[in-house]
């Protein structure tokens, strides 16, 4: 068994890359139904749309199911402060992804034009809520959250779900929007053609371009106006996870302590904006599968940006700044951490080569001509 | 102290989410497998007719799906907005199966169902079938890790409390995946559904059968359901969750609460067939017995003996009574881990700290405890016994009417005379709503019965809830129920819509009621 300190730093990174898988994978088919509204003019145009990411939206949602489960089980703390703390947000999130399922698979059953244009925005609110709520809840990460413990670990939050929506939130809101909806538009170059993929292209062109300006205004707001945490006692961390047990203080800069710290990890930042750039030159000059990699990249450049900021915090308290969640004490037990370490080791590879496959199987543009032909059986 | 209120509006939503999510997965738990021999049948003989039926019924499936999809999506995040407390505690146990759950099961089922819907013509015939038997090993792996972590609630094995985290940690994940509780379970569970995939396609091509249309369609299917079904009902039955019911205490209450089983009757016990339960003076007002078969089914001998609710109790009361020592010195060592008189006391009673917790649902500190207190606690740890008494006879007597008509079914079956049987069709399709009644009231049978706790022994119900105010509840709630009654109209409506068309609707024109491009 691996000892307790790495088990924590390992677990502090899985989580990252299954949030980055899960924006990758589900981000994909979220933009997807964001755009959708948009970028298909008419029913058989919404069907070519629709049926791009129509066999694998289920799959990459268990991205976010699974994201949910790991996050239970190591970060048992965390799940269960911030879930209940971020009630109605993660409310908002649950009710906008009721609409995904039922979207996709009932919408084209009938062909009532009113039924159909009702699951439209059904999808839409299902593809561009999410990803809006993720953002502010990132946003009011870095400004601390009011929750605290008392002396059995019952966490109390003392904030509103309206106070969440301050104006830095829903910046950081109106990054990750237009990065998932970015992603969304690369995806649907890649995978349509004509007049939807010239949509989709000019889609990606706006939403880039706002992705990379919200996100330089997002750094530099928090450069100048939002103060960081930051641990002042001594870190053990192969100490039981008890998040009392410390003293935390708030300090102007303290979220670029790890940049000034460890420079490389300014690559970060500059992968998420190199990244929009070079995927929006590889959809113009045709190679859209490249394209669809580079927005990727973008995507570990974005979440990094925020994970390598914030760490070792997770969720700071801005009540009880002490009780902050940290990937020090806010974990499971040794035994838990690893045995999830070899269940992820053992099943993500097995995951990403079915994945894979199943794109193969699906690939290659689709058209209006294949939406015709299985008219009962596509979406 | 968390008010009564809360933690009703917390169990009634949790009740009201999870048993509409049981709407949809025990019919996609039982049809995936229907949909194997489909398909199976297809591969081996090329009979275009079998292909029909594995996407005719395929479609009723994934309607079926999208909303356990739906509901589902739920569950795994309902645990951290409403049960917050129990997250904490029982996390570093609870939230490995869920992960895993996902990893291993969710994953495969939820991608190769993409490949089952729009692979068919890119896929060879063998490579389609290993993709709908993928789908369907996803499926019930799926239900094997979540039977696992409920299981666990039940009988809460491998994990020891910490006071220095202040929460259950795991000692040994085997003995949480092998926990006979969560295997009886799995096996009752998977096999309930197996039955209402079984029913549900049994029904419907009943129907067509009345109405002589589509006849060798629905001959064929009502074949396949019928010999299905009758192996699936007969495991229900055999294999029931009662196998694990001498395993843990929980178990024990539960069948004390079900059996309406005041005493501790010499083994082996007889079997209350009708009773009128009085909870106020602790007996049966009115009873019949079948002798012996109580202790027949509970231990599986014929000299055990099956602890009845006053016997429980008096236990409980011991255990309460050292929980309180078992909170005092915790809450000692919570101020001060270096006390060490406080850590010999908490390790001596530990084993009762869940029972000590109990008190909290009526006093926060311990010196305002009466002797009145502890009877109301005492009185709490055997949930309502008539409510269980007759649920659990409603799930029982189902069984047996599935296994009669499912008997029934299968000899006509065999015999091949089922066709010009309309009094066995119409049985066949006013049967429909009876598995899902039966799981419903079963899962009721299941949950109810474990209270007043979330895990047994461990953590109280009324501790486990997120600190949320009642007006949030009753939003959420509100939201919720109407969410998901909106969309099952929804789906029924579609479900019936297609289900009337029938095979006409895959558009291949050797059907009835030919769907029109």
């Amino acid at each position: 068994m691996l000892d307790y300190e790495s088990l924590k730093l390992i677990w502090w990174l899985l989580v990252g890359v299954l949030l980055v898988g899960f924006a990758i994978m589900d981000g994909h088919d979220m933009g997807v139904g964001t755009l959708l509204p948009f970028v298909g003019k008419d029913d058989t145009e919404r069907r070519v749309v629709i049926n791009t990411v129509g066999p694998h939206w289920d799959g990459n949602q268990v991205w976010f199911i699974t994201g949910g489960g790991a996050i239970f089980a190591a970060w048992p703390l965390v799940y269960a402060t911030a879930f209940s703390g971020f009630y109605w947000a993660m409310l908002a999130v649950l009710w906008a992804l009721f609409f995904r399922p039922v979207g996709f698979d009932y919408r084209s059953k009938i062909s009532n034009p009113t039924w159909r244009k009702t699951w439209d925005w059904g999808l839409f609110i299902g593809g561009a809520v999410p990803p809006l709520i993720f953002g502010v809840a990132f946003g009011n990460l870095f400004q601390g959250v009011p929750f605290s413990f008392d002396d059995h670990l019952v966490s109390t939050y003392s904030g509103s779900f309206w106070a969440l929506l301050n104006p830095f939130a829903l910046l950081c809101g109106m990054v990750s929007t237009a990065m998932i909806t970015f992603h969304g538009a690369i995806y649907l170059v890649h995978r349509t053609q004509g007049e939807i993929q010239w949509r989709a292209l000019r889609a990606a062109g706006f939403f880039g371009g706002l992705m990379v300006l919200s996100f330089v205004a997002a750094g530099v707001w928090l450069w100048m106006g939002i103060p960081g945490y930051v641990i002042q006692s001594a870190v053990d961390g192969a100490a039981l996870p008890n998040p009392l047990a410390k003293t935390v203080v708030r300090e102007a800069g303290a979220w670029f302590a790890n940049y000034r710290a460890y420079p490389a990890t300014l690559l970060l930042p500059a992968l998420g904006v190199a990244g929009v750039f070079a995927a929006q030159a590889l959809a113009r000059s045709g190679r859209s599968m490249a394209a669809f990699w580079a927005s990727a990249l973008a995507i570990v450049g974005v979440i990094g940006t925020a994970g390598a900021a914030l760490f070792p915090f997770i969720m700071p308290s801005s009540l009880d700044p002490r009780a902050s969640l940290t990937v020090w004490d806010s974990v499971s037990s040794q035994l838990t951490l690893n045995i999830m370490l070899w269940a992820t080791l053992i099943f993500m590879p097995i995951i990403i080569l079915y994945t894979g496959w199943a794109y193969r199987v699906m690939g290659g543009k689709v058209t209006a001509a294949y939406v015709r032909e299985n008219s009962h059986s596509a979406y | 102290m968390v008010s009564e209120q809360l933690v009703d509006l917390s169990r009634l939503q949790f009740a009201a989410t999870a048993l509409y999510h049981f709407l949809f997965v025990p019919l996609t738990i039982g049809m995936v497998w229907m949909l194997v021999i489909m398909e199976s049948v297809y591969v081996m003989t090329g009979k275009p007719l079998y292909k029909d039926m594995t996407r005719f019924w395929g479609k009723l499936f994934g309607i079926n799906f999208a909303l356990g999809v739906t509901t589902g999506i739920t569950l795994e995040f309902q645990f951290g907005t409403n049960w917050a407390y129990y997250s904490h505690y029982v996390g570093d146990i609870f939230g490995a199966p869920l992960a895993i759950e996902g990893l291993m099961a969710f994953f495969l089922e939820s991608t190769m169902i993409g490949l089952f819907f729009f692979g068919w013509d890119r896929l060879s015939r063998r490579q389609h079938l290993l993709v709908t038997v993928l789908m369907a090993v996803g499926t019930n792996l799926s239900a094997l890790w979540i039977l696992i972590a409920n299981g666990w609630m039940q009988n809460p094995v491998g994990a020891e409390f910490s006071y220095v985290t202040m929460r259950m940690e795991m000692t040994d994940f085997w003995a949480v995946v092998f926990n006979p509780d969560a295997q009886a379970k799995f096996v009752h569970t998977v096999s309930a559904g197996y039955v209402t995939g079984a029913m549900f396609v049994l029904s419907i091509s009943s129907w067509y059968l009345l109405r002589r249309r589509d006849v060798e369609f629905a001959k064929r299917s009502f074949g396949i359901a019928a010999a299905f079904g009758f192996a699936s009902v007969c495991s229900v039955i055999v294999l029931g969750d009662e196998s694990g019911y001498t395993v843990g205490e929980a178990q024990q209450t539960k069948l004390a609460a079900m059996e309406a089983m005041w005493e501790t009757e010499p083994a082996p016990a007889p079997f209350n067939l009708i009773a009128i339960p009085n909870e106020a003076e602790m007996k049966n007002d009115f009873a019949i017995e079948i002798p012996w078969v109580m202790g027949l089914i509970g231990t599986r001998s014929l000299d055990k003996q099956i602890p009845g609710i006053k016997e429980i109790k008096a236990r409980n009361r011991e255990r309460i009574v050292s929980g309180i020592e078992a909170v005092t010195a915790l809450d000692a060592l919570r101020r001060d881990q270096n006390d060490e008189a406080a850590r010999r006391e908490f390790e001596a009673h530990k084993a009762d700290l869940g029972f000590g917790l109990l008190l909290k649902k009526y006093v926060s500190h311990f010196d305002q405890l009466t002797p009145g207190i502890i009877e109301k606690a005492v009185n709490d740890t055997v949930p309502r016994v008539a409510p269980m008494f007759w649920s659990f006879r409603l799930m029982v007597a189902l069984g047996f009417a599935m296994l009669l008509l499912f008997g029934l079914a299968l000899w006509h079956s065999v015999k091949g005379d089922f066709a010009d049987k309309p009094w066995l069709l119409r049985a066949a399709l006013y049967s429909l709503p009876m598995p899902w009644i039966a799981c419903e009231v079963g899962w009721f049978v299941a949950e109810y019965g474990r209270q007043p706790w979330t895990i047994y022994g461990v953590l109280p119900t009324h501790l486990s809830v997120s600190t949320l105010s009642v007006e949030s509840l009753y939003g959420s709630l509100a939201g919720f129920v109407g969410f998901y009654t909106v969309l099952l109209v929804v789906e029924m409506y579609l479900m019936i819509k297609f289900a009337k068309q029938g095979p006409g609707s895959l558009g291949t024109g050797r059907y009835a009621n030919e769907a029109h491009a």
